[in-house]
């Protein structure tokens, strides 16, 4: 039986029929009428942020959480601009979201009119796809398809723009959401090339020091059990991006931790010295290389991506396969299933050796880097180690931009996917707080802290107030370094200590009032001994939302960091020590 | 950095052409010239473009031509044998013995005079760009008043097609 639906509620109907259970949105003249329609529903959740950029970084914490695409409505002009910095963020980690956004009715389109803004063309660098929707008809079929372009293949925000006549209520038709779907020109691949499989197979297992380099690609690809079975079965040390934290356990032993530009001495060393390095979901950019041309000289590289244009887009790969990561991982198991062939035991032994004396020398938790935390000195390194051991390892944790952020990556270990969730790609400063209320719609029953600095909480501080709105129990953990730490490290390192712009004098709110003035519990932590104890009271505090602000040592830097222009073995180490 | 002439095939949809062009501003590629149109089938389009750039950049045009989700099939068809073509109207001053000397140089070229004014010609010529480069070159101390190239469009020598 077919049912006649105005426009707007076809919209939201195709939602319901999508299996979405909830959006992140804002209203404005040219979304009220879809705003009438979820007024008169009951199916989907409508939760209201303080600011576009918000809703949609809640849709991707949302999303990073859950493995659903996340979705977001805003209205036109201002809203749909206001939207771009978190759809660029989207776009750059690969994170499945629809964004519906209001236009101003088809007739005006052109004029200049009142909250005009050409959202399709402001958004086009930053979405997989997008739509203009020209007539109600096709609601039903633009929804199933934005749906599939945002989740298959390497997922990516999509924009759907709907001009204001075409939800209007006074125009019905019969509504039907179509079962199945097919884009002729987008076909994302399948399967992996057997051959290539094959080919990588022979030389993954004729390595005398091979690394496995896992991004964030097997999150999104729902690989990380392959992956591990993979690791178990060949015995390779691994490293992981930022972006693959948590893909790999964390705290195990075949794990060297994250590469790159913040990455761990011994990562970065075995990716130098390495004669073969099997990439999984990953892009290779520039925080993860350094200088390509001075880029792991000794290395065969096989790179399994799901997206062909990463292959070979900075650095030359040997032994492309392009498919999904854990179909092509299925197949490599299948391949050591037939194949008695291993490793060269005794070159593989020499070759864990030498990484754990890298791992001896510089390891961060084996040799650390920096003074110990004592009274009114809380080393920021410290306060994670805190984090991890009051929640146990077991929280999500979500994070901002800038030293905390590299902190959390580095001393918190993630044992599982989706457990991590961090702004890699864009480094949007503001995700975190939003960031974390998607992740806790997502998951209801996990502590969700967000890592934040006092400068990048400041960027979406609005949120308190959407987290008192639906009792959103966020712990907030504030590494309160009195500066734009990350570019003031930069400004210690490569320009003398000129502070430009990185110091707000004595402008800093009291983040406890801040939060109590929201209806929330604030804590300040100043001296090291109080630390754990008010952490384990605030994450007591099960159903408040707590801002942790914690008075960190404003003088330390991250390390390791690769040396500008170097080779992936090129780092400092410490504030005095250089590879 | 080699001269690269590919073809699109694409949904003939709003939008579908500017995020092409869109995807070659963005990632800093160039376009020397570009030629679009709809296919026997009106519900695709053909774009030929034509580039410089070096094999590893041709290879991401490509791939990240393919990736754009309106975007049926990508060749670039100077990898193998092909023909381009490309149109050019000019219109030059002539007057007086001018125009014997343009006629007669048209007539190499096989153009053909398409509008004749009693200071100007408008000539129509085709081939490829090379062509119409040196036809330009050959014209010499005559003054061109207005040049309208075509671009590139080109198909490849054999029975593969760029089809659905
Ligand atoms: C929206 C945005 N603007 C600017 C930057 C550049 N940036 C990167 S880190 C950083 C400092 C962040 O300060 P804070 O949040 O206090 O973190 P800290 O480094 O002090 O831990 C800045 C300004 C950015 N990443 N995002
Ligand atoms: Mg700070």
């Amino acid at each position: 039986m077919t049912e006649m639906l105005s426009g707007g509620d076809a919209l939201i109907r195709a939602l319901k029929d999508e299996g979405v259970e909830l959006v992140f949105g804002y209203p404005g003249g040219a979304a009220l009428h879809i705003y009438d329609a979820i007024f008169r529903q009951k199916d989907i959740e409508h939760i209201l942020v303080r600011h576009e950029q918000a809703a949609t970084h809640a849709a991707d914490g949302y999303a990073r959480t859950s493995g659903k695409v996340g979705t977001v409505i805003v209205t036109s002009g201002p809203g749909a601009t206001n939207a771009i910095t978190g759809i660029a963020t989207a776009y750059m980690d690969s994170i499945p979201m629809v964004v519906i956004s209001g236009q101003v009715p088809s007739s005006k389109i052109g004029e200049d009119a009142f909250q005009e803004t050409d959202m399709v063309g402001v958004s086009r660098p930053v979405v997989k796809h997008s739509f203009l929707v020209q007539c109600a008809e096709d609601i039903p079929m633009i929804i199933k398809k934005a749906y599939y372009i945002a989740r298959s293949g390497r997922p990516g925000p999509v924009v759907v723009d709907i001009p204001k006549d075409i939800t209007s209520p006074h125009e019905k038709f019969a509504y039907s959401y179509p079962e199945t779907i097919d884009i002729r020109s987008y076909q994302p691949v399948k399967k992996g090339h057997a051959g290539q499989i094959r080919k990588a197979m022979k030389q993954l297992l004729a390595a005398k020091r091979p690394v496995i380099y896992i991004g964030g690609g097997a999150i999104l690809g729902n690989a990380s059990e392959v992956i591990r079975k993979l690791v178990d079965e060949l015995g390779y040390p691994v490293t992981n991006t930022l972006m693959g934290l948590g893909a790999y356990p964390g705290t195990a032993e075949k794990n060297l931790g994250m590469l790159g530009m913040h990455g761990t001495y011994e990562s970065n060393m075995a990716m130098h010295h390495a004669d073969l390095i099997l990439v999984l979901g990953a892009r290779l950019d520039d925080r993860t290389t350094n200088d390509t041309k001075k880029y792991c000289p000794d290395a065969t590289i096989i790179h399994v991506d799901i997206d062909p244009t990463t292959i070979s887009k900075t650095v030359q790969i040997d032994i492309p396969i392009v498919g999904p990561l854990d179909e092509v991982v299925n197949g490599m198991l299948e391949y050591l299933e037939q194949n008695e062939k291993r490793a060269d035991p005794d070159a593989l032994k020499t070759w864990w050796d030498q990484c754990n004396q890298w791992r001896q020398q510089h390891g961060i938790f084996k040799r650390p880097n920096h003074a110990p935390s004592k009274g009114e000195l809380i080393k920021p390194q410290d306060v994670i180690k805190t984090l991890y051991k009051v929640t146990h390892g077991e929280a999500v944790i979500t994070s901002d931009v800038g030293q905390h952020q590299m902190f959390a990556a580095q001393y918190y270990h993630f044992d599982w996917p989706r457990q991590w969730i961090n702004s890699g790609g864009l480094g949007t400063m503001g995700f975190g707080l939003p960031s974390a209320m998607g992740a806790v719609f997502a998951d209801r029953d996990t502590p969700v802290a967000c890592v934040t600095g006092e400068g990048s909480i400041q960027m979406c501080i609005q949120e308190l107030s959407t987290c008192s709105q639906y009792h959103l129990p966020v712990k907030i953990i504030n590494l309160n370094n009195q500066a734009l730490g990350m570019v003031k490290q930069w400004q210690d390192m490569n320009y003398e200590g000129r502070y430009s712009q990185s110091l707000y004098e004595e402008s800093l709110p009291d983040f406890v009032k801040l939060a109590e003035a929201y209806g929330h519990v604030g804590i300040k932590v100043t001296r090291y001994e109080d630390l754990e104890e008010k952490m384990e009271e605030a994450f007591a505090m099960k159903d408040r939302l707590v801002f942790m602000d914690i008075y960190v040592d404003p003088t330390e830097h991250v390390y390791p960091m690769l040396v500008p222009e170097g080779s992936m073995r090129d780092m400092w180490v410490s504030k005095t020590e250089r590879t | 950095m080699k001269k690269r002439i590919i073809s699109i095939l694409m949904e003939n949809e709003p939008g579908a052409l500017s995020r092409v062009v869109g995807l070659f501003s963005q990632r800093g590629y160039n376009i020397d010239s570009l030629n679009v149109a709809p296919t026997h089938d009106l519900s695709l389009s053909r774009v030929t473009l034509m580039t410089h750039c070096d094999d590893l950049v041709a290879e991401q045009i490509t791939k990240q031509l393919n990736k754009l989700i309106d975007v049926v099939k990508v060749l670039d068809i100077t990898e193998g044998r092909h023909i381009e073509r490309e149109m050019m109207l000019i219109k030059v001053k002539a007057k007086g013995e001018q125009r014997t000397e343009v006629k007669r140089c048209s007539d190499i070229f096989r153009g053909q005079i398409v509008d004749v004014g009693p200071t100007y010609y408008t000539l129509m010529l085709d081939g490829d760009s090379t062509k119409l480069d040196g036809f330009i070159e050959a014209l010499g101390d005559i003054s061109v008043l207005e040049v309208v190239r075509t671009g590139v469009c080109g198909i490849a020598k054999s029975e593969k097609s760029l089809s659905l």
